[in-house]
């Protein structure tokens, strides 16, 4: 059974049209990524999966039951986790309080005014591993608002991840970072999907990025799927010459 | 930094137990630290909702005025006892909170404050209008506080002051302790991760309006209580309690105290407490006074007063 089943999707904002019947299948343990010009609908596209929109067409099936119109909160309890575009986290609290308010939701812990002994020890547990995981643990005690951009970025990753997703959705992880940054955030998502075995899909405009580690890519163009195939497909397809690639040549 | 917050704690707590002591020698009088403990566990409360979970009520007199009037026409009308009384205005406006909040939690900012300032105008003018049971305009009189049996124990609020700030004291400590283990635990943080970043709360699965709706209770709750505690110093019950600009000093005794310090409030109360008990005996325009602290502290020291020690955000 695949995980995720976008059917022919649309979304409209008063007349603009944003996503024009899109549809998508992915199974478990891949990584997709998701390309195309500004203004294509990719942040459109991941919205409508995550609950941030409600489809104005179309059908999002979820490990076997239809999400369309659940709320945000719902779908992430059912696996789905995402990070944004602009690095959203908890910037007055420390990266341990960050990953810790992630881990408690997850557990269920969230309506608890107390916290028994050995729920604590598992948090704890988990968070180290988290900051194991990411390289965050020598940053582990300061605010997550005086880190630099890479490490806030790895954070809200290692938050997503936090929930335990079955789904992890990446809008443009690496947006505004410099090389060495960029390349650590790769390897962190590389080291996700490999090691966890986490099905992921992002969004990304460096294509070094995207042909490092996608199996498969989307292309998006003006709310609609232009082409759709292995990275080696995408680079040799003309139309997406055009539409993308040439004009950010 | 831990050992720094349990010494800070331990000296309030201190002051506070010792304050009928040491009032007198610097000019106060018990009562007046009654009142310092009775405001400032209101101004804590509103700051629950609004320094850590970063709502913003302007409608906390509304809750507060309930325990007021609760507590004074359960003793003039059903009981006569205090206990009893506060029982009644505790539950009155807690009820009342539960039901406003399931109505207006979905709004945010700048609409919440003003839907919440409107409810509780309608409880105001309620007191104000009902002249028959609530007395109007002339406020709630002829009663008075009774004192407390326990059976085991009689505890003389009526005719001791010592034993009337004690009273307070004792649940003034009750609902503080409460808040701040609800801060330190995980529903606490889910709180000031909705203050931090509602979007990133609502994508870690927390339902924000639920959580809102609990934190606005929780609140409201201890407001009432104060207030109830407020209708036991008076002996009395004025519409006053219930109006916007009753909410207003709340606020503004968070501000002046620092909303992002678990203290704060305290020191804002005391601070406005003392300064209308001074300054009132010297001119009718003592809320000038207050009015240009609070511009002076806002434009100095915008975390308030504790706010330039910056302690971390979480209590």
């Amino acid at each position: 059974m695949s995980l995720l089943e976008v059917q022919n999707v649309s979304r409209h904002f008063g007349s603009l049209v944003a996503v024009n019947g899109v549809s998508m299948t992915v199974e478990p343990g891949e990584l997709r990524a998701v390309i195309g010009p500004n203004g294509a609908g990719k942040t459109t596209f991941f919205n409508m999966i995550t609950g941030f929109f409600r489809p104005t067409g179309g059908r999002i099936v979820f490990d076997g039951t239809d999400i369309t119109s659940l709320l945000p909160a719902r779908r992430v309890w059912r696996g789905i986790a995402r990070t944004f575009q602009v690095t959203e986290v908890f910037p007055a609290l420390s990266v341990r309080d960050n990953l810790r308010i992630a881990i408690e939701v997850a557990s269920g812990l969230r309506l608890r005014p107390f916290l028994r002994r050995d729920d604590q020890t598992a948090v704890q547990a988990r968070v180290a591993d988290l900051l194991a995981i990411s390289n965050l643990a020598p940053m582990a005690n300061r605010l997550v608002g005086e880190l630099s951009h890479g490490d806030q970025r790895a954070t809200e990753i290692m938050m997503a991840l936090a929930l335990k997703p079955k789904l992890l959705l990446l809008d443009e992880p690496t947006a505004g970072m410099g090389d060495q940054e960029t390349y650590d955030i790769t390897q962190l998502i590389r080291k996700l999907h490999r090691d966890q075995k986490l099905t992921i899909i992002l969004i990304e405009h460096d294509m070094r990025v995207v042909f490092h580690l996608a199996e498969r890519v989307m292309v998006l163009a003006q709310g609609a799927v232009l082409a759709d195939g292995t990275p080696q497909q995408i680079a040799a397809n003309e139309a997406v010459q055009t539409a993308y690639l040439g004009q950010a040549a | 930094m831990r050992l720094d917050r349990r010494a800070a704690d331990a000296v309030v707590w201190l002051l506070l137990l010792t304050m009928p002591f040491w009032l007198t020698w610097i000019g106060g009088y018990t009562a007046l630290g009654t009142r310092v403990v009775v405001l400032a566990l209101a101004a804590m409360s509103l700051n629950f909702l609004l320094g850590f979970t970063g709502v913003l009520s302007f409608g906390h007199a509304a809750y507060f005025g309930l325990g007021v009037y609760g507590l004074g026409l359960t003793i003039k009308y059903l009981v006569p006892s205090s206990l009893a009384g506060m029982a009644v205005g505790v539950i009155v406006g807690t009820l009342a909170a539960m039901i406003i909040g399931a109505l207006i939690v979905r709004l945010r900012g700048i609409y919440f404050a003003m839907v919440t300032i409107a409810f509780g105008q309608v409880f105001y003018f309620i007191a104000y209008r009902w002249n028959g049971v609530t007395g109007g305009d002339d406020g709630l009189s002829g009663w008075r506080r009774l004192p407390v049996d326990l059976g085991f124990a009689r505890i003389d609020i009526l005719n001791s002051d010592y034993a009337l700030y004690y009273w307070s004291l004792f649940w003034f400590a009750i609902a503080v302790l409460i808040m701040a283990a609800l801060l330190r635990s995980p529903f606490g943080r889910t709180l000031l991760a909705i203050r931090e970043n509602e979007r990133r709360a609502r994508f870690l699965g927390i339902p924000i309006d639920r959580h809102i709706w609990i934190s606005w209770t929780i609140s409201c709750l201890f407001v009432s209580l104060a207030g109830t505690l407020y209708a036991l110093l008076n002996n009395f019950a004025d519409p006053h309690d219930l109006r916007w600009d009753q909410s207003g000093d709340f606020v503004i005794m968070a501000v002046l105290g620092g909303m992002r310090n678990f203290w704060g409030p305290l020191i804002g109360a005391a601070i406005y407490v003392v300064l209308q008990d001074y300054i009132s005996s010297q001119t009718e325009n003592w809320m000038s006074f207050i009015g240009l602290l609070f511009v002076l502290v806002v434009m100095f020291f915008p975390r308030g007063l504790l706010g330039v020690l910056r302690r971390r955000a979480a209590p």
